[in-house]
């Protein structure tokens, strides 16, 4: 809730009665979030948090009341409790344009409001078409779930219904079928609101209103994809998801996105080990309810078929499949006859702060000071994009402590070339592409260990090749831009013989230590808790869902700011 | 749960016997006898040179198949319902968009294969009742072999073979909606 914030001005607290209960608000809360506020949901479509509200599906009318006004010199009549009798209208108000009053009655559940209800939700259903068997929303939509609950069941509707375009190409990720919209109008104010992007509107008049993409433009801007999160209709669909599979075979995983610093928060759709999509997840201090489209769609290099599922091992010039014992064997082996001063290793901001800690573990065991990351600076998009493209660049400077990532990377290049360096051990990273190396730099190296997920040049000229996890397959956790400590949830299992990174970690450091008491992530976040003060008396565990606030960066989200900014001047509630 | 004390019958010194009893199987059985070597009763049917096939009623429920309807079109709009309700979990459904140049095009959407194992099928059709577009039924072919566990897995070619056309259903997908 909102008034939890220490920063915010007192704002005085209004009595308003909800069912029969008195509660205290502050003022300038929405009726309808009041009434979620307390449990009592109020049926909507149109209005949605982080927008305006414009009033329009009539969909949350409720009933409300207020204390007669007394004559003068009277007091206003009390109940038994002393509280105030209150007159209720003789008709209803929409609960998500006005706010509540001192002394307001709310009914959500009355006669009124449900005679209100069923009425709107007939007058929502004439003109939809029975497209439900076909229809991608189908499980997840609003219409089908006020209609069970409060929809009349049958149709009264004999005339011909209105045709309106089906199936419309509005845009790269997007597709329209206008008979399926119930004139919502949230996609035409996220379009304004949120993306400056003003593609949408309505044409036409009355039971004709036409859902359309301004002539000459498209609906392509990278934030579309939001648009068919909000509508609580099939109306909007994304193009990628389009006949998969239906939502209700899905397991929902709560993560976070890595393809950028901000760490978007995703809830994974999976079903029986594969990825079928990826969707926003609420939480006001990353990402409010979006993400751009480029992060959304980014999960389908989990299934390509470039990925690692076996460890490898270097016969002459290829590589053969190996057991994972014979491909940990190697390592030592290369390692020892080398002193610390000819090993380097790169890890990656695009791990997790557990791999990260068993890295610096790792480096501390071989005695190697060449450490390093390699840095993805590019352009924020000012809305949620983060200048910083690895997702846990925070997470390396405290973990790994690497203060400037990217610094020792230049020397470890040149050490390689010059042949100083001997032994590189590379974690989730491929240095050709993301450091522009040239693949004969590689080729000078006496040992050069590859860990990661996708085949690429790196391991090509690798010694030895472990597969890991990706993104989705692993458990742990990140620190985003703002310092904020987020959690990633296992979705689905690792391909074929791949590992998650912890346990390779694990086994690397244990031919070196011998028992090292790690049995699982949870395991190395204790060990790391423990090591690093900034962790003190935290675990997977108490992180939660929403991330906990745990560094000062000083970096901010700009599409936050201006959506604190909205709700300063009161034009958004949630 | 309530439990009910259900009191035992009182029985008679005759019906204590047991001889009254006996004595009624016996004059069953040799009324069977006598029919039988009269040639008024039939035991044993020689399957599968005959079959009860003429004799199975209207809502015997044998292999699930997948009809078309009277305009040729596959009624399967690959909703996925069935493959949700299916207890043994024998449908796999992957659902395909179809093309703008069909003439259904407008339904959007088919399923591109369809497969129900019969090795798993429990003849339960919950699948039947439980499709919003009237394209699946339980038919009543209930000898289903095979020689392998891949040919006891019917694919969308053999489900709509077994199907074929039905008529008199709803049409909801023509011109008026």
């Amino acid at each position: 809730m909102a008034d939890t914030d220490p920063n915010k001005p007192a704002v005085p607290l209004l009595n308003v009665q909800i069912d029969g209960e008195w509660y205290q608000f502050p003022k300038g809360t929405r009726m309808i979030e009041a009434c979620k506020q307390v449990g009592r949901e109020v049926p909507h479509y149109c209005y949605h948090p982080k927008l305006t509200s414009p009033g329009n599906c009539r969909m949350c009318l409720v009933e409300m009341g207020m204390p007669p006004r007394p004559k003068p010199g009277e007091e206003a009549p009390l109940d038994a409790e002393g509280k105030p009798v209150i007159q209720w209208m003789p008709r209803p108000v929409i609960a998500c344009a006005n706010t509540v009053a001192d002394n307001m009655g709310i009914r959500t559940d009355s006669n009124l409001t449900r005679l209100c209800r069923e009425g709107v939700m007939e007058f929502l259903l004439i003109n939809h078409p029975l497209d439900c068997p076909i229809c991608d929303q189908a499980g997840e939509c609003r219409l089908q779930e006020f209609s069970v609950e409060h929809g009349s069941g049958m149709s009264r509707f004999r005339e011909e219904k209105v045709k309106k375009p089906k199936n419309v190409d509005i845009g790269p990720r997007i597709r329209l079928d206008d008979e399926r919209c119930i004139m919502c109008s949230r996609c035409i104010r996220f379009c304004e609101e949120i993306v400056d992007d003003k593609v949408l509107g309505f044409t036409e008049r009355g039971s004709h209103t036409t859902l359309a993409v301004h002539p000459g433009k498209r609906l392509e801007n990278n934030y579309s994809l939001n648009t068919a999160d909000i509508c609580p209709v099939g109306a909007l669909t994304s193009n990628d998801f389009r006949f998969q599979m239906r939502v209700w075979f899905l397991k929902e995983t709560e993560s976070i996105n890595v393809d950028c610093g901000t760490g978007i928060n995703v809830t994974i759709h999976s079903r029986e080990g594969k990825v079928y999509r990826v969707t926003p997840r609420e939480n006001n201090e990353v990402n409010s309810c979006w993400m751009p489209d480029s992060h959304r769609l980014s999960f389908h290099s989990i299934e390509s078929p470039d990925r690692l599922t076996d460890p490898m091992v270097r016969v002459g010039a290829t590589h053969r499949q190996a057991r994972w014992k014979d491909a940990y064997a190697q390592i030592p082996e290369a390692l020892s006859k080398l002193d610390a001063s000819q090993i380097a290793i790169v890890a990656s901001a695009r791990m997790t702060n557990e791999e990260l800690f068993s890295v610096k573990r790792l480096a501390g065991l071989l005695k190697v000071a060449a450490l390093d990351v390699v840095p993805r600076m590019g352009e924020s998009d000012g809305y949620l994009i983060a200048a910083d493209r690895n997702p846990n660049t925070t997470g390396a400077q405290l973990v790994l402590g690497v203060q400037q990532p990217g610094s020792q990377l230049a020397s470890i290049r040149a050490g390689v070339e010059a042949g100083s360096i001997k032994a590189l051990l590379v974690f989730g990273e491929d240095l050709t592409e993301a450091a522009g190396w040239p693949e004969e730099s590689l080729k000078k190296l006496k040992f050069l260990l590859a860990v990661h997920t996708h085949a690429n040049p790196t391991a090509a000229a690798a010694d030895v090749v472990l597969p890991s996890a990706a993104w989705a397959e692993k458990r742990g956790s990140m620190i985003n831009v703002t310092g904020r400590l987020q959690r990633l949830s296992a979705a689905i299992p690792v391909p074929g013989q791949a590992r998650d990174d912890w346990e390779i970690l694990r086994d690397l450091t244990l031919g070196l230590t011998g028992s090292n008491g790690v049995h699982g992530v949870d395991d190395v976040f204790r060990l790391m808790a423990a090591a690093i003060p900034a962790f003190n008396g935290l675990s997977l565990q108490k992180i939660g869902n929403q991330g906990i606030a745990l560094l000062e960066t000083g970096v901010r989200i700009p599409l936050l700011e201006r959506e604190r900014e909205r709700r300063a001047k009161g034009m958004i509630n949630g | 749960m309530a439990t009910k004390l259900v009191e035992r019958p009182k029985l008679n010194f005759f019906e204590k016997i047991y001889l009254s009893s006996i004595l009624h199987g016996l004059a069953l059985t040799f009324g069977h006898i006598v029919r039988l070597f009269r040639g008024k009763t039939k035991v044993v049917m020689q399957y599968p040179e005959e079959k009860w096939d003429s004799n199975l009623p209207e809502y015997y429920r044998g292999a699930p198949a997948l009809v078309t309807d009277e305009h040729g079109r596959e009624r399967c709009v690959a909703c996925q319902l069935c493959e949700f309700i299916c207890p043994p979990r024998a449908i796999t459904i992957t659902p395909e968009e179809i093309p703008n140049n069909d003439p259904w095009a407008k339904v959007e959407k088919r399923p591109k294969a369809f497969e129900i194992d019969m090795i798993r099928c429990i003849y339960c059709g919950m699948c039947e009742e439980v499709c919003p577009e009237q394209a699946i039924f339980l038919r009543k072919d209930y000898a289903i072999t095979g020689e392998s566990r891949a040919e006891m897995v019917h694919d969308k070619r053999k489900l709509y073979e077994i199907g074929g056309v039905r008529t008199g259903l709803v049409n909801k997908w023509n011109e008026l909606k």
